[in-house]
Protein backbone atom coordinates (compact mmCIF):
# COMPACT_ATOMS: atom_id res chain seq x y z
CA UNK A 1 0.00 0.00 0.00
CA UNK A 2 2.93 2.46 0.84
CA UNK A 3 4.29 3.93 -2.08
CA UNK A 4 8.07 3.87 -2.32
CA UNK A 5 7.96 8.05 -3.53
CA UNK A 6 9.92 9.92 -1.07
CA UNK A 7 7.70 13.07 -0.11
CA UNK A 8 9.81 14.92 1.84
CA UNK A 9 14.11 14.98 1.81
CA UNK A 10 16.38 16.47 4.76
CA UNK A 11 19.73 16.53 2.79
CA UNK A 12 22.33 17.02 5.32
CA UNK A 13 20.15 19.78 7.09
CA UNK A 14 21.89 21.72 10.03
CA UNK A 15 20.90 24.67 12.03
CA UNK A 16 22.78 26.91 14.41
CA UNK A 17 21.24 29.17 16.58
CA UNK A 18 22.37 32.72 17.67
CA UNK A 19 22.50 34.78 20.63
CA UNK A 20 24.58 36.68 22.89
CA UNK A 21 26.00 33.90 24.67
CA UNK A 22 27.09 32.58 21.59
CA UNK A 23 25.77 29.94 18.50
CA UNK A 24 24.19 26.75 19.74
CA UNK A 25 23.97 23.85 16.97
CA UNK A 26 20.53 22.81 17.05
CA UNK A 27 20.51 20.35 13.98
CA UNK A 28 23.60 18.77 12.29
CA UNK A 29 24.10 16.96 9.07
CA UNK A 30 21.01 15.67 9.31
CA UNK A 31 19.71 12.90 6.63
CA UNK A 32 15.96 11.75 6.43
CA UNK A 33 13.76 10.41 3.90
CA UNK A 34 10.32 10.47 4.54
CA UNK A 35 8.16 8.17 1.67
CA UNK A 36 4.21 9.07 1.14
CA UNK A 37 1.47 8.07 3.18
CA UNK A 38 3.87 6.82 5.81
CA UNK A 39 4.03 8.47 9.42
CA UNK A 40 7.27 8.59 11.21
CA UNK A 41 8.10 9.75 14.72
CA UNK A 42 11.92 11.36 15.78
CA UNK A 43 12.14 10.35 19.26
CA UNK A 44 15.37 12.33 21.02
CA UNK A 45 16.11 13.39 24.77
CA UNK A 46 14.82 16.70 25.14
CA UNK A 47 16.14 19.64 24.15
CA UNK A 48 17.65 18.13 21.37
CA UNK A 49 16.39 19.99 18.36
CA UNK A 50 12.97 17.55 17.41
CA UNK A 51 10.94 20.93 17.20
CA UNK A 52 13.73 22.42 15.61
CA UNK A 53 13.45 19.83 12.90
CA UNK A 54 9.63 20.50 12.34
CA UNK A 55 10.07 23.88 12.14
CA UNK A 56 12.18 23.81 9.07
CA UNK A 57 10.64 21.32 7.31
CA UNK A 58 7.36 24.14 7.29
CA UNK A 59 9.21 26.41 6.27
CA UNK A 60 9.22 28.47 9.47
CA UNK A 61 12.73 28.81 9.23
CA UNK A 62 15.58 28.49 7.15
CA UNK A 63 18.40 25.48 7.41
CA UNK A 64 21.97 27.13 7.78
CA UNK A 65 23.18 24.28 5.67
CA UNK A 66 22.02 21.73 3.58
CA UNK A 67 18.70 21.78 1.85
CA UNK A 68 15.07 20.30 2.47
CA UNK A 69 12.81 19.02 -0.58
CA UNK A 70 9.32 18.48 -0.64
CA UNK A 71 8.30 16.82 -3.64
CA UNK A 72 11.55 17.19 -5.08
CA UNK A 73 11.06 21.50 -4.54
CA UNK A 74 13.14 23.50 -1.93
CA UNK A 75 11.20 24.56 0.85
CA UNK A 76 12.01 28.18 1.03
CA UNK A 77 9.17 29.81 2.94
CA UNK A 78 6.02 28.68 4.19
CA UNK A 79 3.40 28.62 2.01
CA UNK A 80 0.86 26.45 3.85
CA UNK A 81 2.44 23.39 2.61
CA UNK A 82 1.92 21.95 5.69
CA UNK A 83 -0.67 21.18 8.23
CA UNK A 84 1.00 21.97 11.95
CA UNK A 85 -0.59 20.21 15.10
CA UNK A 86 0.69 21.96 18.24
CA UNK A 87 0.67 20.51 21.74
CA UNK A 88 -2.62 22.48 22.32
CA UNK A 89 -5.11 22.49 19.75
CA UNK A 90 -4.78 26.40 19.88
CA UNK A 91 -8.39 27.05 18.58
CA UNK A 92 -9.90 30.42 18.73
CA UNK A 93 -12.45 30.48 21.25
CA UNK A 94 -14.25 33.29 19.53
CA UNK A 95 -14.75 31.27 16.69
CA UNK A 96 -16.88 28.53 15.81
CA UNK A 97 -15.46 24.89 15.70
CA UNK A 98 -16.68 25.50 11.61
CA UNK A 99 -15.56 28.76 11.41
CA UNK A 100 -11.87 27.15 13.51
CA UNK A 101 -11.99 24.64 10.81
CA UNK A 102 -11.84 27.40 7.96
CA UNK A 103 -9.37 29.09 9.79
CA UNK A 104 -6.37 27.64 7.12
CA UNK A 105 -8.52 28.16 4.25
CA UNK A 106 -9.13 31.92 4.95
CA UNK A 107 -5.32 32.55 5.33
CA UNK A 108 -4.40 30.80 2.02
CA UNK A 109 -7.23 32.75 0.08
CA UNK A 110 -8.65 29.25 -0.77
CA UNK A 111 -12.37 29.83 0.95
CA UNK A 112 -14.45 28.63 -1.67
CA UNK A 113 -18.04 27.24 -1.13
CA UNK A 114 -16.71 24.32 -2.49
CA UNK A 115 -13.91 23.93 -0.04
CA UNK A 116 -16.06 24.86 2.69
CA UNK A 117 -18.22 21.97 1.92
CA UNK A 118 -15.52 19.48 1.97
CA UNK A 119 -14.32 20.89 5.59
CA UNK A 120 -17.81 20.65 6.85
CA UNK A 121 -18.08 17.13 4.94
CA UNK A 122 -14.71 16.34 7.16
CA UNK A 123 -16.37 17.16 10.67
CA UNK A 124 -19.34 15.15 9.96
CA UNK A 125 -17.28 12.09 8.56
CA UNK A 126 -15.43 12.44 12.09
CA UNK A 127 -18.27 12.82 14.17
CA UNK A 128 -18.37 16.78 14.96
CA UNK A 129 -20.77 17.69 12.09
CA UNK A 130 -23.19 18.29 15.15
CA UNK A 131 -20.66 20.70 16.91
CA UNK A 132 -19.91 23.00 13.97
CA UNK A 133 -21.70 26.02 15.50
CA UNK A 134 -20.87 25.19 19.28
CA UNK A 135 -17.94 27.44 20.41
CA UNK A 136 -14.52 25.29 21.62
CA UNK A 137 -15.24 25.48 25.31
CA UNK A 138 -17.77 23.03 25.00
CA UNK A 139 -15.62 20.37 23.50
CA UNK A 140 -14.07 18.12 25.25
CA UNK A 141 -10.09 18.07 25.05
CA UNK A 142 -10.02 14.83 22.96
CA UNK A 143 -12.64 16.45 20.41
CA UNK A 144 -10.93 19.23 20.24
CA UNK A 145 -7.73 18.01 19.40
CA UNK A 146 -9.74 16.32 16.56
CA UNK A 147 -10.83 19.54 15.26
CA UNK A 148 -7.16 20.97 15.46
CA UNK A 149 -6.77 17.51 13.00
CA UNK A 150 -9.46 18.63 11.08
CA UNK A 151 -8.30 22.37 10.63
CA UNK A 152 -5.15 21.28 9.21
CA UNK A 153 -6.44 19.02 6.74
CA UNK A 154 -8.76 21.20 5.79
CA UNK A 155 -6.08 23.30 3.68
CA UNK A 156 -5.59 19.85 2.37
CA UNK A 157 -1.20 19.39 3.16
CA UNK A 158 1.18 17.45 1.60
CA UNK A 159 2.21 16.43 5.02
CA UNK A 160 0.71 16.74 8.80
CA UNK A 161 3.46 17.48 11.72
CA UNK A 162 2.38 16.89 14.73
CA UNK A 163 4.59 18.42 17.62
CA UNK A 164 4.04 16.51 20.98
CA UNK A 165 0.51 16.77 19.48
CA UNK A 166 -1.41 15.03 22.92
CA UNK A 167 1.42 15.80 25.56
CA UNK A 168 -1.51 18.25 27.26
CA UNK A 169 -3.96 15.40 27.35
CA UNK A 170 -4.42 13.25 30.66
CA UNK A 171 -3.47 9.82 30.44
CA UNK A 172 -5.94 7.57 29.36
CA UNK A 173 -7.56 10.68 27.15
CA UNK A 174 -3.95 10.68 25.36
CA UNK A 175 -4.27 6.62 24.42
CA UNK A 176 -7.76 7.17 22.78
CA UNK A 177 -7.13 10.76 20.81
CA UNK A 178 -3.97 9.13 19.78
CA UNK A 179 -5.88 6.43 18.17
CA UNK A 180 -8.29 8.63 16.98
CA UNK A 181 -6.32 10.84 15.30
CA UNK A 182 -4.04 8.01 13.66
CA UNK A 183 -6.75 6.34 12.22
CA UNK A 184 -8.22 9.95 10.62
CA UNK A 185 -4.50 10.82 9.37
CA UNK A 186 -4.58 6.96 7.57
CA UNK A 187 -7.85 7.32 6.24
CA UNK A 188 -7.45 10.18 4.68
CA UNK A 189 -3.62 8.83 3.61
CA UNK A 190 -1.74 11.30 4.64
CA UNK A 191 2.18 11.48 5.38
CA UNK A 192 2.43 12.47 8.82
CA UNK A 193 6.37 13.16 11.02
CA UNK A 194 5.74 13.52 14.58
CA UNK A 195 7.26 14.36 17.66
CA UNK A 196 7.53 12.65 21.04
CA UNK A 197 9.02 12.11 24.44
CA UNK A 198 6.75 8.94 25.12
CA UNK A 199 8.57 6.24 23.71
CA UNK A 200 5.21 3.65 24.07
CA UNK A 201 3.06 6.61 21.86
CA UNK A 202 5.92 6.54 19.13
CA UNK A 203 6.25 2.71 18.68
CA UNK A 204 2.21 2.65 18.77
CA UNK A 205 1.72 4.71 15.88
CA UNK A 206 5.22 4.61 13.49
CA UNK A 207 5.88 2.90 10.96
CA UNK A 208 9.11 3.83 11.42
CA UNK A 209 10.91 5.55 14.13
CA UNK A 210 14.17 7.97 13.95
CA UNK A 211 15.92 8.02 17.41
CA UNK A 212 18.04 11.28 17.63
CA UNK A 213 20.96 12.18 19.75
CA UNK A 214 21.64 14.60 22.13
CA UNK A 215 22.70 18.34 20.09
CA UNK A 216 23.63 18.90 17.92
CA UNK A 217 20.95 16.48 16.69
CA UNK A 218 21.74 14.03 13.90
CA UNK A 219 20.03 10.49 13.28
CA UNK A 220 21.20 7.79 15.68
CA UNK A 221 19.35 5.03 14.57
CA UNK A 222 16.33 4.13 12.84
CA UNK A 223 13.98 1.49 13.57
CA UNK A 224 11.28 -0.24 11.05
CA UNK A 225 8.27 -1.67 12.96
CA UNK A 226 6.09 -4.11 11.82
CA UNK A 227 3.31 -5.99 14.31
CA UNK A 228 1.82 -9.07 14.17
CA UNK A 229 -1.27 -8.12 15.22
CA UNK A 230 -4.09 -8.01 12.78
CA UNK A 231 -5.35 -4.69 12.92
CA UNK A 232 -2.45 -2.53 13.47
CA UNK A 233 -4.27 0.24 15.19
CA UNK A 234 -1.85 2.18 17.94
CA UNK A 235 -3.96 0.99 20.81
CA UNK A 236 -4.06 -2.89 18.92
CA UNK A 237 -0.18 -2.93 18.66
CA UNK A 238 0.26 -1.94 21.91
CA UNK A 239 -1.03 -5.73 22.72
CA UNK A 240 1.36 -7.34 20.12
CA UNK A 241 4.35 -8.82 21.49
CA UNK A 242 7.11 -7.12 19.58
CA UNK A 243 5.92 -3.89 21.26
CA UNK A 244 7.84 -5.12 24.07
CA UNK A 245 11.17 -5.31 22.13
CA UNK A 246 10.68 -2.28 20.51
CA UNK A 247 9.89 -0.51 23.46
CA UNK A 248 13.18 -2.04 24.97
CA UNK A 249 15.85 -1.56 21.90
CA UNK A 250 14.87 2.22 21.48
CA UNK A 251 14.93 2.96 25.38
CA UNK A 252 18.17 1.49 25.23
CA UNK A 253 19.07 3.81 22.79
CA UNK A 254 17.57 6.96 23.76
CA UNK A 255 20.46 6.03 26.87
CA UNK A 256 18.42 8.43 29.72
CA UNK A 257 20.35 9.37 32.73
CA UNK A 258 18.54 11.00 35.11
CA UNK B 1 -54.17 25.58 39.89
CA UNK B 2 -50.62 24.58 39.36
CA UNK B 3 -50.03 26.82 36.56
CA UNK B 4 -51.68 29.70 38.40
CA UNK B 5 -49.23 29.33 41.51
CA UNK B 6 -46.33 29.54 38.80
CA UNK B 7 -47.63 32.78 37.17
CA UNK B 8 -46.38 34.53 40.71
CA UNK B 9 -42.96 33.44 40.00
CA UNK B 10 -40.57 35.61 38.55
CA UNK B 11 -40.12 35.13 34.79
CA UNK B 12 -37.81 32.09 33.41
CA UNK B 13 -37.87 30.14 36.78
CA UNK B 14 -41.67 29.20 35.48
CA UNK B 15 -40.42 27.06 32.73
CA UNK B 16 -39.02 23.85 34.11
CA UNK B 17 -40.79 24.58 36.90
CA UNK B 18 -42.60 21.29 36.64
CA UNK B 19 -39.81 19.09 36.98
CA UNK B 20 -37.94 21.20 40.16
CA UNK B 21 -37.53 19.81 43.11
CA UNK B 22 -38.68 22.11 46.68
CA UNK B 23 -35.15 22.63 47.94
CA UNK B 24 -33.70 24.01 44.21
CA UNK B 25 -36.77 26.23 45.02
CA UNK B 26 -35.84 26.97 48.33
CA UNK B 27 -32.27 27.47 47.01
CA UNK B 28 -33.46 29.85 43.85
CA UNK B 29 -35.99 31.57 46.17
CA UNK B 30 -33.22 32.29 48.71
CA UNK B 31 -31.16 33.79 45.61
CA UNK B 32 -34.05 36.18 45.25
CA UNK B 33 -34.69 37.08 48.47
CA UNK B 34 -30.85 38.42 48.69
CA UNK B 35 -30.55 40.10 45.25
CA UNK B 36 -33.58 42.09 46.52
CA UNK B 37 -31.78 42.64 49.99
CA UNK B 38 -29.01 44.03 48.42
CA UNK B 39 -31.03 45.89 46.11
CA UNK B 40 -33.62 48.17 48.64
CA UNK B 41 -30.80 48.62 50.94
CA UNK B 42 -28.81 50.31 48.24
CA UNK B 43 -31.66 52.44 47.70
CA UNK B 44 -32.34 53.03 51.40
CA UNK B 45 -28.51 54.43 51.73
CA UNK B 46 -28.98 56.52 48.87
CA UNK B 47 -32.84 58.10 49.61
CA UNK B 48 -31.12 58.33 54.00
CA UNK B 49 -28.60 60.32 52.55
CA UNK B 50 -30.94 63.09 50.28
CA UNK B 51 -33.32 63.47 53.41
CA UNK B 52 -30.88 63.15 56.01
CA UNK B 53 -29.27 66.83 54.31
CA UNK B 54 -32.56 68.09 53.34
CA UNK B 55 -33.39 67.81 57.24
CA UNK B 56 -30.24 68.50 58.50
CA UNK B 57 -30.02 71.85 56.28
CA UNK B 58 -33.33 72.93 57.25
CA UNK B 59 -32.93 72.26 60.87
CA UNK B 60 -29.75 74.97 60.35
CA UNK B 61 -27.41 71.82 61.59
CA UNK B 62 -25.64 72.82 57.88
CA UNK B 63 -25.34 75.96 56.62
CA UNK B 64 -27.02 75.40 53.24
CA UNK B 65 -25.59 78.41 51.90
CA UNK B 66 -21.94 76.38 51.99
CA UNK B 67 -23.42 72.52 51.43
CA UNK B 68 -26.48 73.36 49.85
CA UNK B 69 -29.23 70.99 49.76
CA UNK B 70 -31.66 68.83 47.95
CA UNK B 71 -34.72 71.16 47.60
CA UNK B 72 -32.44 73.83 46.50
CA UNK B 73 -30.72 71.20 44.11
CA UNK B 74 -33.71 70.44 42.21
CA UNK B 75 -34.88 74.21 42.53
CA UNK B 76 -31.93 75.06 40.46
CA UNK B 77 -32.24 71.83 37.85
CA UNK B 78 -35.50 72.84 36.72
CA UNK B 79 -33.94 76.78 36.23
CA UNK B 80 -31.89 75.53 34.42
CA UNK B 81 -34.01 73.71 32.29
CA UNK B 82 -36.37 76.14 32.17
CA UNK B 83 -33.88 78.28 29.89
CA UNK B 84 -32.47 75.90 28.34
CA UNK B 85 -29.27 76.38 29.47
CA UNK B 86 -28.95 72.94 31.40
CA UNK B 87 -28.78 71.34 27.78
CA UNK B 88 -26.48 73.36 26.24
CA UNK B 89 -24.12 72.95 29.25
CA UNK B 90 -24.98 69.16 29.28
CA UNK B 91 -24.44 69.17 25.48
CA UNK B 92 -21.01 70.49 25.35
CA UNK B 93 -19.77 68.16 27.93
CA UNK B 94 -20.50 65.17 26.55
CA UNK B 95 -19.85 66.16 23.19
CA UNK B 96 -16.22 66.65 24.49
CA UNK B 97 -16.28 63.66 26.02
CA UNK B 98 -17.60 61.38 23.71
CA UNK B 99 -15.09 62.84 20.75
CA UNK B 100 -12.04 62.73 23.30
CA UNK B 101 -12.80 59.30 24.36
CA UNK B 102 -13.43 57.76 21.31
CA UNK B 103 -10.12 59.61 19.33
CA UNK B 104 -8.50 59.01 21.83
CA UNK B 105 -8.88 55.30 22.08
CA UNK B 106 -8.87 54.63 18.09
CA UNK B 107 -5.50 56.73 17.86
CA UNK B 108 -4.15 54.41 21.07
CA UNK B 109 -5.13 51.66 19.35
CA UNK B 110 -3.10 52.38 16.29
CA UNK B 111 -0.22 53.31 18.06
CA UNK B 112 -0.40 49.53 19.51
CA UNK B 113 -0.77 48.47 16.56
CA UNK B 114 2.48 50.45 15.13
CA UNK B 115 4.60 49.22 17.83
CA UNK B 116 3.54 45.77 17.23
CA UNK B 117 4.12 45.93 13.52
CA UNK B 118 7.80 47.84 14.07
CA UNK B 119 9.46 46.03 16.89
CA UNK B 120 11.92 48.59 15.91
CA UNK B 121 10.04 51.87 16.69
CA UNK B 122 8.89 49.69 19.74
CA UNK B 123 12.56 49.62 21.39
CA UNK B 124 13.38 53.23 19.84
CA UNK B 125 9.65 54.40 21.84
CA UNK B 126 9.91 52.32 24.82
CA UNK B 127 11.71 55.35 26.99
CA UNK B 128 9.69 58.07 25.53
CA UNK B 129 6.16 56.00 25.83
CA UNK B 130 7.24 55.84 30.18
CA UNK B 131 8.68 58.94 30.47
CA UNK B 132 5.04 60.39 28.95
CA UNK B 133 2.79 57.98 30.36
CA UNK B 134 4.04 59.13 33.85
CA UNK B 135 3.56 62.73 33.33
CA UNK B 136 0.53 64.22 34.88
CA UNK B 137 -0.97 65.36 31.21
CA UNK B 138 -2.84 68.15 33.32
CA UNK B 139 0.64 70.00 33.48
CA UNK B 140 0.00 70.46 29.66
CA UNK B 141 -3.15 71.67 29.67
CA UNK B 142 -1.85 76.26 29.26
CA UNK B 143 0.67 74.23 26.47
CA UNK B 144 -2.23 73.25 24.63
CA UNK B 145 -4.77 76.30 24.83
CA UNK B 146 -1.76 78.85 23.38
CA UNK B 147 -0.69 75.98 20.72
CA UNK B 148 -4.69 75.23 19.34
CA UNK B 149 -6.62 77.80 21.46
CA UNK B 150 -9.58 78.54 23.85
CA UNK B 151 -12.84 76.55 22.97
CA UNK B 152 -14.10 73.13 23.24
CA UNK B 153 -11.21 71.74 20.72
CA UNK B 154 -8.74 72.53 23.36
CA UNK B 155 -10.72 70.31 25.79
CA UNK B 156 -11.21 67.80 23.57
CA UNK B 157 -7.36 67.50 23.30
CA UNK B 158 -7.24 67.72 27.22
CA UNK B 159 -9.42 64.29 26.91
CA UNK B 160 -7.52 62.80 24.03
CA UNK B 161 -4.53 63.27 25.32
CA UNK B 162 -4.89 62.02 29.28
CA UNK B 163 -6.17 58.56 27.51
CA UNK B 164 -3.81 58.19 24.41
CA UNK B 165 -0.68 57.30 26.07
CA UNK B 166 -2.39 54.58 28.27
CA UNK B 167 -4.68 52.98 25.73
CA UNK B 168 -1.27 52.36 23.55
CA UNK B 169 0.69 50.54 26.74
CA UNK B 170 -2.44 48.65 26.96
CA UNK B 171 -2.81 47.60 23.97
CA UNK B 172 0.39 46.87 22.91
CA UNK B 173 0.91 44.78 26.24
CA UNK B 174 -2.14 42.62 25.51
CA UNK B 175 -0.57 42.36 21.87
CA UNK B 176 2.57 40.74 23.43
CA UNK B 177 0.79 38.45 25.99
CA UNK B 178 -0.90 36.71 23.00
CA UNK B 179 0.03 33.16 22.72
CA UNK B 180 3.23 32.55 20.32
CA UNK B 181 1.92 28.93 19.13
CA UNK B 182 -1.04 30.81 18.02
CA UNK B 183 0.64 33.00 15.61
CA UNK B 184 3.06 29.70 14.93
CA UNK B 185 0.29 28.43 13.62
CA UNK B 186 -1.21 30.85 11.99
CA UNK B 187 2.22 31.50 10.22
CA UNK B 188 2.51 27.60 8.81
CA UNK B 189 -0.27 28.56 7.07
CA UNK B 190 1.45 31.23 5.48
CA UNK B 191 -0.24 33.99 6.93
CA UNK B 192 1.09 37.40 6.48
CA UNK B 193 1.50 39.81 8.99
CA UNK B 194 -1.49 42.15 8.31
CA UNK B 195 -3.84 38.32 8.79
CA UNK B 196 -1.81 38.00 12.06
CA UNK B 197 -3.34 41.03 13.14
CA UNK B 198 -6.35 40.83 11.85
CA UNK B 199 -6.78 36.72 12.62
CA UNK B 200 -5.23 36.69 15.81
CA UNK B 201 -3.93 39.63 17.60
CA UNK B 202 -6.97 41.79 17.63
CA UNK B 203 -9.72 39.17 18.60
CA UNK B 204 -7.32 38.17 21.06
CA UNK B 205 -6.96 41.10 22.58
CA UNK B 206 -10.59 42.45 22.50
CA UNK B 207 -10.78 42.02 26.53
CA UNK B 208 -7.45 44.44 26.91
CA UNK B 209 -9.20 47.06 24.00
CA UNK B 210 -12.35 46.71 26.20
CA UNK B 211 -10.44 47.43 29.43
CA UNK B 212 -8.42 50.25 27.85
CA UNK B 213 -11.76 51.87 26.97
CA UNK B 214 -13.13 51.35 30.50
CA UNK B 215 -10.32 53.24 32.19
CA UNK B 216 -10.98 55.59 29.10
CA UNK B 217 -14.22 56.36 29.92
CA UNK B 218 -12.90 57.45 33.83
CA UNK B 219 -10.04 59.64 31.85
CA UNK B 220 -11.97 61.59 29.51
CA UNK B 221 -14.29 63.03 31.97
CA UNK B 222 -10.82 64.27 34.02
CA UNK B 223 -9.41 65.81 30.89
CA UNK B 224 -12.66 67.14 29.96
CA UNK B 225 -13.67 68.77 33.26
CA UNK B 226 -10.00 69.83 33.72
CA UNK B 227 -10.14 71.47 30.62
CA UNK B 228 -13.33 73.16 30.87
CA UNK B 229 -12.02 74.40 34.57
CA UNK B 230 -9.00 76.12 32.71
CA UNK B 231 -10.94 77.42 29.37
CA UNK B 232 -14.60 77.26 28.68
CA UNK B 233 -17.70 79.49 28.23
CA UNK B 234 -20.74 76.09 28.64
CA UNK B 235 -20.30 73.03 30.40
CA UNK B 236 -20.61 71.54 33.51
CA UNK B 237 -16.97 72.06 34.42
CA UNK B 238 -17.82 75.36 33.47
CA UNK B 239 -20.68 75.11 35.49
CA UNK B 240 -18.72 74.16 38.80
CA UNK B 241 -15.95 76.70 38.11
CA UNK B 242 -18.62 79.50 37.94
CA UNK B 243 -20.60 78.36 40.74
CA UNK B 244 -17.73 78.43 42.68
CA UNK B 245 -16.34 81.77 41.99
CA UNK B 246 -19.82 83.37 42.73
CA UNK B 247 -20.41 80.85 45.42
CA UNK B 248 -23.07 79.63 44.40
CA UNK B 249 -22.71 75.80 45.98
CA UNK B 250 -26.26 75.10 44.54
CA UNK B 251 -25.29 75.28 40.88
CA UNK B 252 -21.81 73.17 41.95
CA UNK B 253 -23.94 70.15 43.61
CA UNK B 254 -26.05 70.40 41.16
CA UNK B 255 -23.33 70.16 38.33
CA UNK B 256 -21.58 67.45 40.23
CA UNK B 257 -25.03 65.28 40.60
CA UNK B 258 -25.54 65.57 37.11
CA UNK B 259 -21.78 64.74 36.44
CA UNK B 260 -21.98 61.66 38.71
CA UNK B 261 -24.87 60.61 36.97
CA UNK B 262 -23.97 60.96 33.06
CA UNK B 263 -20.18 59.39 34.22
CA UNK B 264 -22.24 56.46 35.05
CA UNK B 265 -24.47 55.76 31.97
CA UNK B 266 -21.25 56.05 29.90
CA UNK B 267 -19.42 53.62 31.84
CA UNK B 268 -22.80 51.10 31.91
CA UNK B 269 -22.92 52.04 27.94
CA UNK B 270 -19.09 50.85 28.15
CA UNK B 271 -19.85 48.08 29.65
CA UNK B 272 -23.42 46.64 27.64
CA UNK B 273 -20.65 47.52 24.45
CA UNK B 274 -17.91 44.60 26.62
CA UNK B 275 -21.15 42.01 26.90
CA UNK B 276 -21.77 42.53 23.12
CA UNK B 277 -18.17 42.12 21.66
CA UNK B 278 -17.49 39.13 23.67
CA UNK B 279 -20.65 37.69 22.92
CA UNK B 280 -20.10 38.28 19.37
CA UNK B 281 -16.36 36.63 19.41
Amino acid sequence: MVTEDIIVSLRNVSKKYHSLEGETEAVKDLPLEVRRGEFITIVGPSGCGKTTLLSLISGLFMPSAGEILLNGEPVSSTTGHVGYMLQEDHLFKWRTILRNVLLGLEIKGTLTAQSKEKAEALLRKYGLGDFKDHYPHQLSGGMRQRVALIRTLAIDPDILLLDEPFAALDYQTRLKVADDIWKIIKKESKTAIMVTHDIAEAISMSDRVVVLTKRPAQVKSIHKLDFTCEERTPIKCREAPEFRVYFNRIWKELDVHV
Amino acid sequence: MFKQANNMLPPGSSENDNEMSKEHKDFLDRLNRKRIYVRVTQIAILIAFFLLWEIAANAGLIDPFITSQPSRMLQTTINLHRDRSLYIHIGYTLMETIVGFVVGTVIGILLAIILWWSEFLARVLEPYLVVINSLPKIALGPIILVWIGAGPQAIIAMALIISLVVTTIGVHNGFKEVDPDKIKLLRTFGATKFQILQKVMLPASISTIVSAMKINVGLAWVGVIVGEFLVSKAGLGHLIVYGGQVFRLDLVMTSVIILAILAALMYQFVSWIEKKLINWY
